[in-house]
């Protein structure tokens, strides 16, 4: 068993509102986030969990090079629910150089890149106002976190596709149990982009309803954006929200397709397990990573029915948000520790019939319930899995 | 400070096929020049099929991991992996936005499971048929020395190899001018537990972060060209690491990460 780390602040901006109050007031609800395709330059029939109010969020003057939606939403995402705050009491236990950085992103700022390309002269050139390094680039977003919020310590961007800000949590607990840093800021953020809405239409994977995860007609995502971010600091309080145990795999076996049978996903499932030391039976609540494309529900379905059999009540959380892509770890944390704090298992909303193939125990309504063990499911294109499990206990 | 030892080498770049010539030109016994092409690459990790599906940066990215454990074929299916990349896949990033001003914006779909940072990563597990766990990261100019502190920890924690793939090409014209680098390289190091690798004859390192208050300058190469290399390829920032692992002696290196400096003392068994 690793030393535990407690989450001890968290904010999620998605398109079901700003901050946790609105995503809780969402969930408990069933009230989604998704629309009509209205983004910008797409001529798709689909639906989207946009984040409101994007286009016209400023950042201050001191970052405007880094503008581009991604860290627009970072910014937006890094005002809610006093995360500053949180951060700039941190910074004063531990000192800005022992805080690191963590993010997951999969496309960064690359719609400042198509805004660029779309504007470019007769002899191809990208016009001259063009910036890459603090849009574009990968590491912009934990770039841009780490100068806004004053920090110096370690710093990295993850970028393992739908998997990226589930495996932050796993990094950040190395680097301090390296004695790298004493804190650590996790998250993710992911902004709509024409990259990814005509990329995963190209591949036949976006529905052009809205999505409905382990439904017997699902066929497809919707893509959707959001920010979320999270400060672990160590635990010596098992009545903290804690970080219990993390699994990450890779599938060996398709570029976009996950396995079959779940291998992948079933091995970090176990290692999650196996780091926190405990039982399937001792989860009370899995939020699926459950996409609404016919093969990621069906490969889950079985690692999930392989572990648990169907004595777990499981949901996935897309019909509310869309799929959030790099953002879906962070996000899917926050409605765990969201389910925990309030005692509910979020229903998985849009399903109708439950495609009979479906094993696992997946739950329709929302369930009020006292929970102390939740687990997380991320994976993403290339194979890439990872496994969360947070609890408190009661 | 992290302990670890590395239990294998390779390198790619301009007129480098192997890390023995890289060796030879850092202890200056074999001229470098930057202008030299990158050697052909064909990844035989890959199936041929599965090869005419990648790009350079994927290749690169897997032949030099795949020469580094040609010296530790037992790891192949078995050691965790990092891949190390300023930028990605930039020739991928262009071919899509490029296809997006075109009428119905005919992306495809090859290109796009191609352009997550996660592509070389994802054909590594399939070619090594590795299920073990696989972080793909950037931290822009500081990634090698990022890469380098997410595989020591992996290798802290964990007490098991890790290989550690480091890689950045030149952009296609439109992007390379705002974001300009000199040549191609790539490094991959497999990282082991400190002590276990004694036998073999390879290096022992230890691994700080520089204290903030005194960061010292990040170590340069004397050799004009190599050092274009290393101030102009993220990747590159490991070589003052590989010249000394390339001497094997003893020394310090500070490589550059984020605002201050990696500290890194070799002690070569």
């Amino acid at each position: 068993m690793t030393r535990p780390l407690k989450i001890s602040a968290l904010t999620i901006s998605s398109a079901l509102g700003r901050g946790m109050a609105a995503q809780r007031d969402a969930l408990q609800q069933q009230r989604s986030g998704l629309r009509r395709c209205d983004f910008d330059g797409v001529e798709l029939e689909t639906w989207i969990g946009r984040v409101d109010g994007l286009e016209d969020e400023a950042l201050p003057d001191a970052l405007a090079t880094y503008d581009c939606r991604n860290n627009r939403l970072a910014h937006l995402g890094l005002a809610q629910d006093g995360f500053r705050c949180d951060v700039e009491a941190a910074v004063a236990r531990y000192g800005a150089t022992r805080i690191g950085v963590f993010l997951g992103t999969s496309t960064s700022g690359v719609q400042q890149t198509e805004q660029a390309y779309a504007q470019r002269s007769d002899s191809g050139a990208l016009p001259d106002s063009f910036i890459y390094r603090t849009t574009q680039n990968t590491f912009s977003v934990a770039d841009f976190t780490r100068h806004s919020l004053g920090l110096k310590g370690p710093a990295q961007v993850i970028s393992t596709a739908c998997s990226s800000s589930a495996k932050v949590f796993a990094t950040a607990q190395r680097h301090m149990q390296a004695g790298l840093c004493d804190a650590a800021i996790v998250g993710g953020v992911d902004s709509l982009c024409q990259m990814t809405l005509y990329g995963f239409n190209s591949l036949q994977l976006v529905s052009s309803r809205r999505c409905r995860p382990a439904d017997a007609t699902r066929d497809g995502i919707n893509i959707g954006e959001a920010a979320g971010f999270a400060l672990l600091e160590w635990s010596d309080d098992a009545h903290d929200l804690r970080l219990l145990g993390y699994g990450e795999s890779s599938d060996a076996y398709h570029m976009s397709t996950p396995h079959p049978e779940g291998d992948g996903a079933l091995a970090a499932m176990q290692q999650a397990l196996l780091r926190a030391g405990l039982s399937h039976s001792d989860i009370d609540y899995i939020n699926l990573h459950g996409t609404a494309t016919p093969a990621n529900d069906r490969s889950e379905d079985r690692a999930v029915h392989r572990l648990f059999g169907a004595d777990t009540p499981c949901s996935s959380t897309k019909g509310y948000t869309g799929h959030t892509l790099g953002a879906a770890g962070i996000v899917e944390i926050g409605f765990a520790a969201l389910a925990i704090e309030h005692g509910f298992m979020p229903g998985s909303l849009n399903t109708e019939t439950i495609d009979p193939e479906l094993q696992a125990q997946v739950i329709l309504q929302p369930r009020q319930a006292q929970l102390r063990t939740v687990m997380s499911n991320s994976f993403g294109f290339g194979g890439s899995n990872a496994c969360l499990i947070i609890g408190r206990a009661s | 400070m992290i302990k670890f030892g590395i239990g294998a080498i390779a390198t790619l770049g301009p007129g480098i096929e192997n890390w023995a010539q890289l060796q030879a030109m850092l202890n200056g016994e074999q001229p470098f020049d930057l202008a030299a092409p990158l050697p052909k690459l064909a990844p035989s990790l890959l199936p041929a099929n599965e090869r005419r599906r990648t790009t350079t940066l994927i290749k690169l990215a897997l032949q030099c991991g795949a020469d580094a454990l040609a010296q530790r074929p037992e790891q192949l299916e078995r050691c965790a992996t990092v891949f190390a990349s300023s930028g990605g896949d930039l020739e991928i990033v262009d071919r899509i936005l490029s296809a997006l001003q075109l009428e119905g914006k005919p992306v495809s779909p090859i290109h796009f499971h191609n352009s997550v940072h996660n592509a070389p990563a994802g054909y590594w597990s399939i070619a090594a048929a590795s299920r073990a766990a696989s972080t793909s990261l950037s931290a822009y100019d500081s990634s090698f020395g990022a890469g380098l502190l997410e595989a020591a920890t992996q290798v802290l924690t964990e007490q098991q190899p890790v290989l550690l793939v480091a890689y950045d090409l030149p952009a296609p014209e439109a992007l390379h001018r705002f974001r300009p680098l000199s040549a191609p390289f790539a490094v991959a190091l497999l990282l082991q537990p400190a002590g276990s690798g004694s036998d073999q004859g390879m290096a022992e390192l230890t691994l700080e972060l520089a204290d903030p208050a005194s960061t010292p300058m990040p170590t340069a190469i004397s050799d004009p060209a190599l050092e274009a290399l290393r101030s102009g390829n993220p990747a590159a920032r490991a070589l003052p690491l590989l010249a000394l692992l390339a001497k094997q002696g003893h020394g310090k290196v500070a490589l550059p990460y984020l605002d201050g400096a990696l500290q890194i003392e070799i002690h070569t068994c």
